[in-house]
């Protein structure tokens, strides 16, 4: 009836719904941000689509694969640890987010690997390869850099938020019957993930 | 009376939080539509290409939305929030080419 439990003990203030609907609001906002550069890669795209296929080729198909499916298991241990939350299995839950927050760490391992092998290679704003590239070429990396940096930065954000959320369980404020923060930490990272679903195509695997 | 509210309780949060096995099945969905989309990246399917990566990678984050992000058993107004949301970005696409074909004709 009323979202404000009064009764038994003192004035409580939660509003799990309204909670969530913040989130999704919050999420609206990324969608839209990413959504800006994915429509400035389209367009690119379209302007160059010979150029993309060829810098396309040099990305690593197999990283990018990998990538995918810690991003994609690491989501599917935030969803079991709220259901493990729900059944009381307070350390399982804290397993499963300690399992994501390590796939989160090792897909960052491996960007860093891919990042520093392109740098290794002059292909950086200004680097001594840029000048050897055509025109699409120097704008494909320049989108890989913005697009999947500002995504890496996401997964960061992500991780920290995901580590706050052990904290809160070991010390009993997100319980079984409270534990909206863990959900919306939740619905983030899924949001991460399904930027990635997105990115990973797009950039790794035109042919 | 009380007894029957109850089941119906238990049974809308069953719904509301599924179990450990479908979420596992919906990942295995999501690794093997992966799958699919490296091993089509491999063949030459001209301009398709990019319409089949889409279309895994659209129905992949309705996986990902309507399971590990709890939109098919939540209140209806979040589906609405997420049309809305979709509809001004395709809306801002739509337009975005309307601009370039014309400035850059397919040829």
């Amino acid at each position: 009836m009323n979202n404000e439990a009064t009764i038994g003990h003192a004035h409580v203030h939660r509003d799990d719904v309204g909670s969530k609907m913040g989130m999704w609001l919050f999420l609206f906002t990324e969608l839209l941000l990413f959504g800006g550069m994915f429509i400035l890669y389209a367009s690119y795209r379209f302007m160059y689509p010979e150029n993309f296929k060829v810098a396309a080729m040099h990305l690593d198909t197999l990283i990018g694969s990998v990538n995918t499916i810690l991003l994609l298991t690491s989501s599917l241990t935030v969803a079991l640890s709220i259901v493990a939350l729900q059944r009381k299995q307070k350390m399982f839950s804290v397993f499963l987010l300690m399992f994501t927050v390590a796939a989160g760490g090792a897909f960052l391992v491996n960007k860093f690997f891919e990042w520093s092998t392109k740098i290794g290679h002059g292909i950086y704003p200004k680097g001594p390869e840029m000048a050897n590239l055509s025109d699409g070429e120097v704008v494909f990396y320049g989108l890989y850099y913005v697009m999947t940096g500002l995504h890496a930065l996401h997964v960061i954000v992500g991780l920290i938020f995901i580590g706050f959320m052990i904290v809160f369980i070991l010390k009993g404020k997100q319980t079984f019957d409270n534990h909206q923060k863990l959900e919306n930490a939740g619905l983030y990272w899924h949001l991460v993930d399904i930027i990635w679903i997105f990115l990973f195509p797009l950039f790794y695997l035109i042919h | 009376m009380s007894e029957n509210t109850h089941i119906q309780e238990s049974s809308a949060a069953e719904l509301q939080h599924p179990g450990y096995g479908l979420y596992i099945l919906v990942w295995a969905g999501l690794v093997g539509l992966t799958t699919i989309t490296v091993a089509l990246a491999g063949f030459n399917l001209a301009g398709l290409t990019v319409v089949t990566a889409l279309a895994i990678a659209i129905v992949k984050s309705l996986l990902v939305t309507n399971y590990f992000m709890h939109v098919r058993t939540d209140s209806p107004i979040f589906k609405v929030f997420i049309f809305v949301c979709i509809a001004i970005f395709l809306t801002m696409i739509v337009l975005t080419f309307f601009d370039l074909t014309y400035r850059f004709p397919l040829k």
